[in-house]
C-alpha cells in the first residue's frame, strides 16, 4: 500500500518536471577545459527559470545543450520525461522554442513567413498557419493587417523582438528557451516586454529557461534562479531564498545590486 | 564602305543568334555547376582552399589555348560543344568564387535561428542561405556573364559561329568595317545581358527593404518583359535550320577564305546547302576533316609534311606530293582530291630598295649579314621544322625573329621595322608592296602546293566528288595572287575574288 503511494507519488513528481539536467559537462577542447563543469538543475511544468552569470559563465552553452545546439560532453538531458540525446535533434528543436540573443529572424521573410517557420516545418495546413500566426502576433501586440507583410528590417526592435516571441510560440511549444531576449533593447521597451512576455508565459503555462546577466530581470521574472560562474551552478533557488540565504560571496553581491541601486534610488529621489 | 557595311549587317541575324545561344547555354551551364560547387566548398576549409585554386588556375590560361586543349581532348571535335566546354571553364570562377563568398558572409546568428528553430542543414541551404547569399551570387553571375559574352567572340577559332566570325574574318582580310561590326555587337550584347541581370540583383537586393513598392513594381515589369524577348529570341534561333548537306572548312587567312568561298559556291551551284567554317587552325581543321566534322578544305603539302608528318628535309615537290597524299589517305582515312595548281610557298621577302642597299638577291647572299637583320615571321614560321632546316642549311640566324599576325606583317616591313618577312608567294601583297623575294637556291624550303582534302564521308557522293574534281589544276600562281590581291590590296570583298575565280576556271 504505502509503496504504491510512493511510486504514485513519485510519478507525480517526476511529471511535473519539464526540463532535467544531470551532470552535464561540456568542453570545446578535447576535456581539457570545461565550459560547463557539472550542472544539474531542473524546472517543474509552467515555471520560469532565470538562469544568471556573467559572461563566459556557461550559461548560454547550458541552454543550447537543452535543444541540442551544442551537444553534451557527458551527462543527460531530459525534456517532458525524454531524453533529448535519443531524439533527432532537428525535430526536438522543432518542439521546443528559442528566443534568439539577437533575435535571428530571417531578413529575407516577412513577419508572417518569419512567424510560420516552425509551423511550415511542421507542416501544418496552410489555413491553420494562417490563424495561428493571427492569434499569436495578436498575442504579442502586433496586428498581422499592419505587421504581416513587413520585412524586418521595416521594423523597430522591440516589435523585433515580439517577433522573436512570437515565432518561438508559434507552434505551441510546452517548452521555451531564451537567450538574452531583452538585451538588445531601451529600457522602456524592455520593461514593457519583460511584464507581457511573464504575462503570456503564466496564461500559456509554459515552462522557460531564460538565460541573462540582469539580476532585476531574473528577480522580476523568475520563479527561480541558477547563478553560475566558471561553468558551475554556484547557488538555485527561489529569489527569496537567494535574497534570504545567499551560499556565496559573489550569489551575495549579485543579488544585492539590485536592492543597492534602489535604496541608492530612492535616496538621490529624497534630496532631490 | 557603304555597300560593305550593308553587306555586314546583312549577316548580323546570323551570327547573333549563334553568339547569343553560346553565351547562354554556357551561361546556364557555368550556374548549373559553379552553384553546386561553391556550396560544397563552404562546406569545409579542406575542400574549399584546394577547389578555388583548381578553379583560378583554369582562370589564368590563355583563352585560345584552353579551346585548342579542349578541341583535342575531344578528339579534334569543332562546333559548339568544345566553345561550350570552354566558355563554361571561364564561367566556373566568378560564379563559384562568389558563391563562397555569399555563403560564408552570412551573419552567424542568422544560420543559428535556423538550426535553433528546427532546420535540417538542407532546409537552412534551401530557404536561408542560398535566398540571402542570392544578391552576391547574381553579382558573380553578372561578371561572368560579361566575361562569357567577350570570350565568345573566339569560339569562331574552332568553328562555332559567333561575333568573332566578324572580328577574325576582318583582320584576316584588313576589313575594318566588319572588326568594328563584330566588336559593337559583342559589346552591346554584353552591356545588354550586365543591364538585365544587374536588374534581377537590384529586384533581390531590395525585396525586402522599404523602397518605393511602384518604382519596384515598374522595374520588375521592365525585366519581365526583357528576359521574355530574349528567351523568345533565343527560342526561335534554335528553331531548326536546314541541316548543311557539306561543311567547308577553312583556316584563317584570306586565301582560304577565299577558296573555300569557292568551294561553297560549286557547290550550291551543283545544288547543294552548304556551311563555311573559317578561321579555323591548322591542326582542328585537319583532325575536324579527319572525323567528318567538316568535309573539305585546302591544305598545303608542306603543311602536311612538316606538321604532321613531322619532316624538316626537302626531297622534291613530287616526293612531298606523293608523301602527303599516301599520309593523307592511309593513315588519316581521309580522301586527296587534287592540287588545284597553285602553290603558296613560304619565302624571304625583303623591300626592294633594302635588298638593293644590303646587296641581297637570294638567301646565300645573306650569309655574312644575317646576324645584323631583324626578321618578322606569321604565327607559325620559326616555330616550323623548316625554319630549323633553313638555318642548318644556310648557317643563318637573324637578330631579331619577331612573330606577326600575317596581316601586319606586310606593314612591318613595308614600314621598315623589319629588315625582311617570311612571305607567302600566292600573295597578291608581295607584288603590291613591291617587295623582293629571295632566291632559295639550296631548296631549302618546302613546297606548298594547294590540295583539296575531303572527309571519307563526303568522298562517298559522286556529284560531290566531281564538283570538286572539276577545280584540280585550274588556278595557277599568277591567279591565286591575283585573287589574293582583290582582298588584301584592293579592299575588295571576299565574294569579288571568288567570282574572279569563277570566271577564270569556265
Amino acid at each position: 500500500m504505502l509503496s504504491e503511494t510512493a511510486i504514485c507519488l513519485y510519478s507525480i513528481q517526476k511529471a511535473t518536471l519539464m526540463i532535467e539536467l544531470q551532470n552535464i559537462k561540456k568542453s570545446f577542447d578535447n576535456e581539457r577545459s570545461f565550459a560547463v563543469s557539472d550542472v544539474s538543475l531542473s524546472v517543474e511544468k509552467g515555471q520560469l527559470l532565470g538562469l544568471i552569470g556573467e559572461s563566459g559563465s556557461g550559461k548560454t552553452t547550458t541552454l543550447k545543450m537543452i535543444n541540442r545546439l551544442e551537444e553534451p560532453s557527458s551527462g543527460t538531458v531530459r525534456v517532458n520525461d525524454e531524453n533529448v540525446l535519443r531524439q533527432d535533434a532537428v525535430y526536438l528543436r522543432r518542439s521546443i522554442g528559442y528566443v534568439f540573443q539577437g533575435i535571428g529572424l530571417f531578413p529575407h521573410y516577412t513577419v508572417l513567413e518569419n512567424v510560420a517557420a516552425v509551423p511550415s516545418l511542421l507542416k501544418w495546413e496552410l489555413s491553420n498557419i494562417h490563424s495561428r500566426c493571427e492569434e499569436i502576433l495578436q498575442m504579442v501586440g502586433l496586428s498581422v493587417d499592419e505587421f504581416g507583410g513587413r520585412y524586418p528590417s521595416q521594423l523597430s526592435g522591440g516589435q523585433q523582438q515580439r517577433v522573436g516571441v512570437a515565432r518561438a510560440l508559434a507552434a505551441a511549444p510546452e517548452v521555451m528557451l531564451m537567450d538574452e531576449p531583452f538585451g538588445a533593447l531601451d529600457p522602456i521597451t524592455r520593461a514593457d516586454l519583460q511584464e507581457e512576455f511573464k504575462r503570456i508565459q503564466q496564461q500559456l503555462n509554459l515552462t522557460v529557461i531564460m538565460v541573462t546577466h540582469d539580476m532585476t530581470e531574473a528577480l522580476l521574472m523568475a520563479d527561480r534562479i541558477a547563478v553560475m560562474k566558471g561553468g558551475r551552478i554556484l547557488q538555485i533557488g527561489s529569489p527569496k531564498e537567494l535574497l534570504n540565504h545567499p551560499e556565496h560571496d559573489y550569489v551575495k553581491r549579485l543579488i544585492e545590486m539590485p536592492r543597492r541601486r534602489a535604496s541608492r534610488l530612492e535616496e538621490l529621489m529624497r534630496t532631490l | 564602305m557603304n555597300g560593305n557595311l550593308r553587306e555586314q549587317l546583312l549577316i548580323l541575324p546570323d551570327y547573333f543568334q549563334g553568339h547569343l545561344l553560346l553565351t547562354l547555354i554556357s551561361l546556364s551551364i557555368g550556374i548549373l555547376i559553379s552553384v553546386p560547387l561553391g556550396v560544397w566548398a563552404t562546406q569545409s576549409p579542406r575542400i574549399k582552399r584546394p577547389l578555388l585554386a583548381t578553379i583560378s588556375i583554369i582562370q589564368t590560361f590563355p583563352s585560345v589555348a584552353i579551346l585548342a586543349l579542349v578541341v583535342a581532348l575531344l578528339g579534334g571535335q569543332i562546333g559548339v560543344l568544345p566553345a561550350v566546354i570552354a566558355l563554361v571553364l571561364y564561367s566556373i570562377l566568378p560564379i563559384a568564387r562568389n558563391t563562397v563568398t555569399g555563403l560564408d558572409t552570412i551573419p552567424l546568428e542568422i544560420v543559428e535561428a535556423a538550426r535553433g528553430i528546427g532546420m535540417s542543414p538542407l532546409q537552412i541551404l534551401i530557404k536561408v542561405r542560398l535566398p540571402l547569399a542570392l544578391p552576391i551570387i547574381i553579382a558573380g553571375i553578372r561578371t561572368a556573364a560579361v566575361w562569357t559574352v567577350g570570350l565568345a567572340t573566339l569560339s569562331t577559332l574552332v568553328g562555332a559561329t559567333s561575333f568573332g566570325n566578324y572580328i577574325f574574318t576582318g583582320l584576316q582580310t584588313r576589313n575594318l568595317v566588319a572588326v568594328t561590326v563584330g566588336s559593337v555587337a559583342a559589346a552591346t550584347l554584353a552591356v545588354i545581358l550586365d543591364t538585365l541581370i544587374a536588374g534581377v540583383q537590384w529586384l533581390v537586393e531590395n525585396r525586402n527593404q522599404s523602397i518605393d513598392l511602384v518604382k519596384y513594381k515598374r522595374v520588375r515589369n521592365a525585366l519581365a518583359v526583357g528576359f521574355l524577348l530574349g528567351v523568345g529570341f533565343s527560342v526561335s534561333s534554335i528553331a531548326p535550320r536546314s541541316e548543311p548537306d557539306f561543311v567547308v572548312g577553312g583556316k584563317g587567312f584570306t586565301e582560304q577564305y577565299i577558296i573555300a568561298g569557292l568551294i561553297a559556291a560549286e557547290l550550291e551551284e551543283a545544288g547543294f546547302n552548304v556551311e563555311q567554317r573559317l578561321g579555323l587552325g591548322t591542326e582542328i581543321v585537319y583532325s575536324a576533316t579527319a572525323n567528318d566534322t567538316v568535309d573539305i578544305y585546302l591544305e598545303y603539302t608542306g603543311t602536311v609534311w612538316a606538321n604532321r608528318m613531322k619532316n624538316s628535309e626537302n626531297p622534291g615537290r613530287d616526293f612531298v606530293m606523293e608523301g602527303v597524299v599516301s599520309h593523307v589517305e592511309g593513315v588519316d582515312g581521309m580522301v586527296s582530291i587534287g592540287a588545284l595548281g597553285f602553290q603558296n610557298l613560304y619565302a624571304l621577302a625583303m623591300r626592294k630598295d633594302r635588298a638593293e642597299e644590303l646587296g641581297v638577291h637570294t638567301i646565300e647572299d645573306m650569309i655574312p649579314i644575317a646576324q645584323d637583320l631583324v626578321a618578322a615571321g606569321d604565327l607559325e614560321f620559326f616555330g616550323r621544322p623548316e625554319w630549323i632546316t633553313l638555318r642548318e642549311t644556310y648557317g643563318i640566324d637573324f637578330s631579331e625573329k619577331l612573330t606577326f599576325d600575317a596581316a601586319l606583317m606586310y606593314n612591318a616591313v613595308v614600314d621598315r621595322q623589319v629588315d625582311l618577312i617570311t612571305a607567302y608567294t600566292s600573295d597578291g601583297r608581295v607584288a603590291a608592296f613591291d617587295l623582293k623575294i629571295l632566291e632559295d637556291t639550296r631548296n631549302a624550303l618546302l613546297p606548298y602546293d594547294g590540295i583539296l582534302i575531303a572527309s571519307s564521308v563526303a568522298a562517298e557522293n559522286n556529284i560531290f566528288m566531281d564538283t570538286m574534281q572539276a577545280l584540280v589544276g585550274q588556278i595557277s600562281d599568277e591567279e591565286m595572287r591575283e585573287a589574293n590581291k582583290i582582298v588584301d590590296v584592293d579592299r575588295r570583298p571576299i565574294s569579288d575574288a571568288v567570282h574572279y575565280l569563277q570566271t577564270v576556271i569556265d
